[in-house]
């Protein structure tokens, strides 16, 4: 199966019931099964920016290079998969260009964003993430994040000072600790992920999961995977009902079906001139 | 402003003392930073312990002990007008700043700088994550685990006082709704609407769900071949309000949503 056609992708963004713009940003690549989420920080229109920035380079230059690879090729420079390779570099390529503009630029001084994503090919998922934007995963009737913040509220539950239940009411919330553009180099987190079909994904900013419980979003997601965009508006109008403090974004990927890559050299010679022709 | 504490006997107010230090003792040492001199307090009774915005509270293994709110204590997250009693003197804990500024500055993302990490450049196995480490400030606080995340039974009854920025929960001002089984093999039965969001039906087949909001509940088709019905009415994309003794019918099934009590 084709990765477009083993993905059901669907996302909404808002600017929440405070906030009045919205300076998250969202992107997929249904054609090379990528997903981009940012939530940018930074004074007047700069978070904007910044995420605008983030998405668009990780989303355009990816799906680019994707044209004439296979993510599961190996990257001769590091040895890592293709994948993996791609959402480092490229992650790394816009921290720099965020870095310089707010570098050169007075009204972008101490932009940065977020940004988790995901590459979802040979029925496994790469997830790449950077700060306190998150990927979850509903497998049967269970929701787990799959990414762990760079905050320093996860810090602090990690080193034992808090538990996960007294973490809501902590007023340290919101200060991460890994940001994209905020210096001269930056690592993302990567992790591969095995996929089953009917896994359900959703990547999230905080306005999300700081406003809606996670027992409300899983239930959401399963009582609605079947109508996924339906399922984003439900998110975000909760986040809302509850306050809508933040900006909300959400993308959802459901699994429709397999999409193992093509393996032998004969099968990946033709997959390349079925790209290169079509 | 930072947060404090007033410490205070049969009702008059001794003294104030900010939260300007990583960590504060309270005993009747004199080298503590809020002494009691009185026999019923340990030497060094208690520590506070404060990271930005958050303090906890942590007894030092003191004779006679402490309460938080009227509960024996060893160890606390301190919540605002939170009242700590040691003895016949009574600290309170205040820490108001987010309702002295707009919540909107607060509520905004913020980088704390810290060095890249390398450890967790590399790519671990699916289900593990790298460890993060954990923060220098750890303190005295030893490692305990996690409580599992509450179960949706178990929200109506938080354990820890809600603190009042936080969102107000829509049960608070709002009547159980239920939904009863009217034909079918499973008429008769009730089911009372306590989640946020309630199914109807089986997912993959055909499904609706309830969804209750700070201004009533809702009836939203999500799949299925037939469009549920309210009160002989096809739903459209679109969710609809419900009323009291509305009459719903999903896969022939016909029920009925009312307002309890």
């Amino acid at each position: 199966m084709k990765i477009q056609d083993a993905l059901e992708i669907a996302s909404q963004t808002d600017p929440g019931m405070v906030r009045s713009h919205n300076e998250d940003s969202v992107a997929y690549e249904p054609a090379c099964g990528l997903v981009v989420l940012a939530d940018g920080m930074g004074g007047y229109n700069a978070g904007e920016v910044a995420s605008g920035i983030a998405v668009s380079v990780v989303a355009t230059e990816i799906s680019h290079r994707l044209q004439s690879a296979s993510p599961a090729d190996r990257d001769d420079a590091s040895g890592d998969e293709l994948a993996v390779s791609l959402l480092r570099d490229y992650i790394q390529k816009a921290n720099a260009s965020i870095y310089h503009a707010s570098q050169s630029q007075p009204q972008y001084s101490g932009m940065g964003t977020t940004i988790v994503s995901g590459l979802f090919y040979d029925n496994r998922v790469a997830v790449a993430h950077i700060g306190d934007s998150r990927m979850y995963r509903l497998r049967g009737e269970t929701l787990e994040a799959i990414t762990r913040d760079h905050s320093l509220l996860q810090e602090q539950i990690d080193g034992g000072i808090i538990s996960v239940a007294d973490a809501r009411l902590s007023k340290n919330k919101n200060l991460v600790t890994r940001a994209v553009g905020i210096d001269a180099e930056v690592v993302a987190e990567v992790h591969m992920h095995d996929v089953l079909v009917g896994d359900v994904y959703l990547l999230c900013s905080d306005g999300l999961n700081d406003m809606v419980e996670d027992d409300d979003i899983q239930s959401t997601l399963y009582a609605m995977q079947g109508n996924l965009p339906l399922a984003a508006g439900q998110l975000v109008q909760m986040a809302n009902d509850n306050g809508g403090r933040d900006n909300i974004s959400v993308i959802l990927v459901r699994i429709k079906g397999r999409y193992a890559a093509s393996r032998g050299r004969l099968a990946r010679l033709v997959d390349w001139f079925k790209r290169n022709i079509s | 402003m930072a947060a404090k504490l007033i410490l205070s006997i049969d009702g008059a107010v001794i003294k104030e003392y900010p939260l300007n230090k990583d960590r504060i003792t309270v005993g009747r040492h004199a080298h503590n930073d809020i002494v009691i001199d009185n026999l019923a307090v340990s030497g060094e009774h208690a520590a506070v312990v404060t990271i930005l915005h958050d303090s906890f509270l942590e007894d030092l293994d003191s004779t006679n002990g402490l309460e938080v709110n009227g509960t024996p204590t060893k160890k606390h997250f301190l919540q605002n007008n939170d009242l700590i009693e040691i003895g016949k003197y009574k600290l309170k804990y205040i820490n108001d700043q987010i309702t002295q500024t707009t919540p909107a500055d607060f509520e905004k993302t913020m980088v704390l700088r810290a060095p890249v990490k390398q450890a967790a450049a590399g790519i671990e196995k699916s289900g593990q994550t790298a460890g993060m480490g954990a923060a220098d400030k750890t303190g005295r606080f030893e490692s305990h685990p996690a409580k599992p995340p509450v179960s949706p039974v178990q929200v109506a009854a938080p354990a820890t006082p809600q603190p009042a920025q936080q969102a107000p929960q829509a049960e608070s001002n709002q009547r159980t709704a239920v939904v009863q089984v009217l034909t079918g093999t499973n008429a008769g039965k009730e089911l009372e609407l306590v989640k946020n969001l309630t199914t109807l039906g089986k997912p993959g087949l055909q499904v609706a769900v309830l969804t209750r909001r700070p201004h009533g509940y809702f009836i939203t088709y999500v799949e299925g071949e037939h469009f549920p019905l309210v009160n002989g009415k096809a739903l459209s994309n679109q969710p609809q309000q419900l009323n009291d003794h509305d009459v719903i019918e999903l896969a022939g099934v016909k029920m009925e949503f009312y307002f309890k009590g």
